[in-house]
């Protein structure tokens, strides 16, 4: 395979310092990849592709009544992080997991973050995820959010930059183990030269952090993953973990709470359980405290969880600090909290509830990224350089009409990839991002997965890395070294 | 383990024999009508009919199509999709039921279960019929099948995973022997001794080649085929892993396993309903099974497996509905 003709284009490339100029930690994949022809790497792709379909690794589209699976397009080329690059990350997430874990304690207790005036209480107060009967609760350890994954992208001279922290239901980890089970199958021998850290002790770890926060001391808890079902597109995940940590994967409908506790009915009776790994959010999870409409919830988890009979990871409302308009703060907690200055950078944000910042926005609308405080998956923003007048009227309304649901960002040159191309037969440069998994246990004991997902946006030049919208992943690897 | 997960093990196990089963059952049916001689309408409509008969779906059939020929019963039992018995059916049934249990099976077992129903989605019986030859599609399906149970012996645990799988088989494939019998029903009555020919031969070798049991039949008897002999073999055989008698033998086992209860008593209904088929089936002989009509008794035995299947379902996999209005009231009057 030949890169010599590949453009940078004046992006930031993962791979290529300027043109011709590999950087050192890709250096044995180039190596590799040119001793390739055309044919045997398309071969590679195909078998790749093929492996993934006949393993059922796919999620599920709903635009047909006949929901079609589909396989999530996997790039070939990894995603490489340096040792040193990757060390800096790991201190920065830390950081950050355990400043949002102390805000949340904080809001949900004594609220000092707000009678000390760092944020507006009312910002808090009305975010559509803070859960105000939850005020005066308590959560095993203290801990709200056990699993985040942080969403992360490069600017335009490389610096990392946090893009959103996912404090509710993060998914895509089954991504992270599966791409690199592809990877391990297609370049079989590339693996023990290119010093790649393994990430397949996932799940034991996820297991370990669920045992952790087991009521009354159990030593052999009964832990399960709560799945809204088989219809839900993240269902394979569910299964995966489920079967990776050997445990129970259970729906709402298999669950009973009697007595402040809950079980599962089995085929021997009921049996108690002790830790959910839930993977349906607050909203869904007891119709008899939040939306009664939902078949997919227990009634009565909630009494459970209250009498301390049963833990929830992660805890009900942490879906505040999702919120974007807590993301403006965040910098602000970790200074509060910790007495440090961030590690990680973010992107700069403005508020439209905020008289000075939503004058710029009006007056900036076809130069910035509108986003609502509550949406994700690439919904609900406006991509100003891009978008129809219409759409930048629409928002102009929106905005006027409801600023607490509204912020803006600068646009940022995403960093770029090479990443293969079947229609031009070579590698070009598409924009990607990066989302890490954490697992926290308290302070102390956190652990981040060496590696993640990178998502990459397969469309020239677009900027969309979802897999709903056309986006594929990449393999990334953390190496021991820094090349 | 979950009730809702021990059903959808029981049905990913009788979908999976369900589909293999007809596979022969169509693959034979259309073998045998190269040795007919002026094959017309009329005959192609004898021949079919109580194939389609056996599977229980005659009416929804012929809501489908005008005549019973070889392609239109080809493609009702194998690719229709409004037939949930046709095998594309059963296999995408199975493949639901895999989906949703599947951290209970191996991933073997998954990708063998996937890779069947990829490569039926792919085909249709137009193609089948005018490009790549039946026998070899039915060969294929006829392998994944042997391959899945293959891999049901030699991945999973001796667990109650494995025996509700193998409870489910076992049921699945009982009720298909009946069936299959029942299609020569009527050359047995009133007595056995009345039937002859070639043709007649033909049919009961192709009735033993459905149920893969030619070779064991004939190991069993050396004489030629004789259709009591072949009913007798297919429904007292205590070796042949298809008889009747076998397979409620290994229903019976099943049971036991599950509840821990030892043979010779019982510990709940399907136990005691299996217990005596079992017995029947051990203490009775053909010619009883002639005596009482042939058609009658593989009638009464079929029903007899649903009311075990029936009850197995009450005992272990049937949860009482969650009233969730009367639930969430409740629960709300505890909160306060």
């Amino acid at each position: 395979m030949d890169l010599s003709a590949y453009q940078t284009d004046g992006f930031f490339d993962e791979m290529f310092s300027a043109p011709g100029v590999v950087r050192p930690h890709y250096q044995k994949v180039m190596e590799r990849l040119q001793s390739l022809n055309l044919q045997d790497f398309e071969q590679k792709q195909q078998a790749v592709d093929l492996l993934f379909l006949r393993a059922g690794v796919t999620f599920t589209v709903y635009s047909d009544n006949q929901g079609t699976e589909r396989i999530f397009p996997f790039d070939l080329m990894p995603r490489i992080i340096p040792q040193g690059e990757w060390e800096f990350l790991e201190r920065g997430l830390k950081q950050r997991i355990i400043a949002l874990n102390m805000f949340l304690h904080d809001i949900y207790h004594d609220q000092k973050i707000l009678k000390d005036g760092v944020i507006p209480p009312s910002y808090v107060l009305s975010a559509k995820h803070f859960r105000r009967e939850f005020v005066g609760s308590d959560v095993p350890k203290d801990i709200y959010i056990h699993i985040c994954g942080s969403d992360l992208i490069r600017d335009k001279d490389g610096r990392y930059l946090v893009l959103e922290d996912n404090g509710r239901c993060p998914s895509g980890v089954s991504y992270v183990l599966e791409n690199r089970q592809a990877m391990r199958r297609a370049f079989p021998n590339l693996f023990p030269t290119a010093g790649v850290r393994p990430v397949e002790n996932y799940a034991e770890k996820l297991l370990k952090m669920l045992r952790n926060i087991a009521p009354r001391g159990q030593d052999n808890p009964t832990v399960c993953v709560l799945t809204p079902g088989v219809y839900n597109s993240a269902y394979f995940e569910h299964c995966f973990l489920a079967r990776q940590m050997g445990v129970e994967i259970v729906e709402g409908r298999d669950l009973l709470v009697r007595d402040f506790k809950v079980y599962m009915r089995t085929t021997k009776g009921l049996q108690q359980v002790d830790v959910l790994y839930r993977r349906i959010d607050d909203d869904f999870i007891d119709p008899s405290v939040f939306r009664p409409d939902s078949m997919l919830g227990v009634p009565g988890l909630v009494n459970a969880v209250r009498a301390g009979n049963v833990a929830l990871a992660n805890s009900i409302g942490t879906g505040v600090a999702d919120d974007k308009v807590m993301y403006y703060f965040v910098p602000k907690m970790i200074k509060y909290y910790l007495g440090e200055d961030p590690i990680l950078d973010q992107v700069e944000t403005y508020l439209a509830s905020e008289d000075k910042d939503r004058q710029h926005i009006l007056a900036n609308l076809d130069k910035l990224v509108v986003k609502s405080a509550n949406e994700a998956g690439g919904y609900g923003m406006l991509m100003g350089p891009w978008a129809e007048k219409e759409e930048i009227e629409r928002f102009r309304v929106e905005i006027e009409r409801n600023p607490r649901n509204f912020i803006a960002q600068s646009p940022i040159s995403l960093s770029r990839h090479p990443t293969w191309t079947p229609e031009t037969e070579q590698f070009e440069g598409r924009h990607i991002d990066f989302r890490p998994y954490i697992l926290y246990s308290g302070p102390d004991d956190i652990s981040i997965i060496p590696g993640g997902l990178t998502r990459v946006a397969l469309k020239r030049g677009s900027l969309v890395v979802n897999s709903s919208q056309g986006g594929g992943s990449k393999d990334t690897w953390v190496l021991y070294g820094n090349e | 383990m979950l009730s809702r997960v021990a059903d959808s093990l029981y049905w990913l196990a009788r979908y999976t024999e369900r589909a293999d089963n007809l596979a022969r059952l169509v693959e034979v049916n259309l073998q045998l009508l190269l040795d007919f001689k002026d094959l017309d309408n009329d005959k192609l409509k004898e021949h079919w009919d109580p194939v389609i008969r056996s599977t229980g779906d005659e009416e929804r059939f012929y809501e489908l199509y005008d005549e019973a020929n070889s392609q239109t019963v080809t493609d009702f039992l194998t690719f229709n999709r409004e037939n949930p018995n046709s095998v594309i059916g059963c296999i995408s049934a199975a493949r639901e039921n895999a989906r949703m249990i599947r951290d209970q099976i191996s991933s073997e077992l998954w990708e063998t279960l996937n890779n069947l129903y990829l490569f039926l989605k792919s085909n249709d019986a137009k193609h089948i019929w005018e490009h790549s030859g039946a026998y070899e599609f039915y060969d294929h399906i006829k392998d994944h099948s042997l391959r899945f149970q293959g891999l049901v012996a030699a991945t999973l645990p001796r667990d109650e995973c494995y025996d509700f799988m193998q409870f489910g088989r076992f049921i699945e494939r009982a009720d298909k022997t009946t069936r299959m019998l029942d299609i020569k029903y009527h050359i047995l009555l009133p007595s056995p001794s009345d039937v002859g020919g070639a043709v007649d031969t033909a049919q009961w070798v192709a009735l033993l080649r459905a149920a893969s049991a030619y070779d064991a039949y004939h190991a069993q008897y050396l004489a030629n085929i004789d259709p009591a002999n072949v009913a007798e073999f297919l429904i007292f055989s205590d070796t042949f892993p298809r008889s009747i008698r076998y397979c409620v033998t290994q229903i019976n086992a099943r049971l036991h396993n599950i509840s821990g209860c030892p043979w010779g008593s019982y510990s709940n209904e399907p136990e005691k309903l299996c217990g005596k088929l079992m017995s029947d089936l051990i203490y009775s002989n053909v010619q009883d099974v002639i005596g009482f009509g042939m058609h009658e008794w593989l009638d009464q035995c079929q029903e007899r497996l649903n009311e075990i299947s029936q009850a197995t379902y009450q005992t272990y996999m049937f949860q009482k509905p969650i009233d969730l209005a009367e639930e969430i009231q409740q629960q709300q009057q505890q909160q306060q």
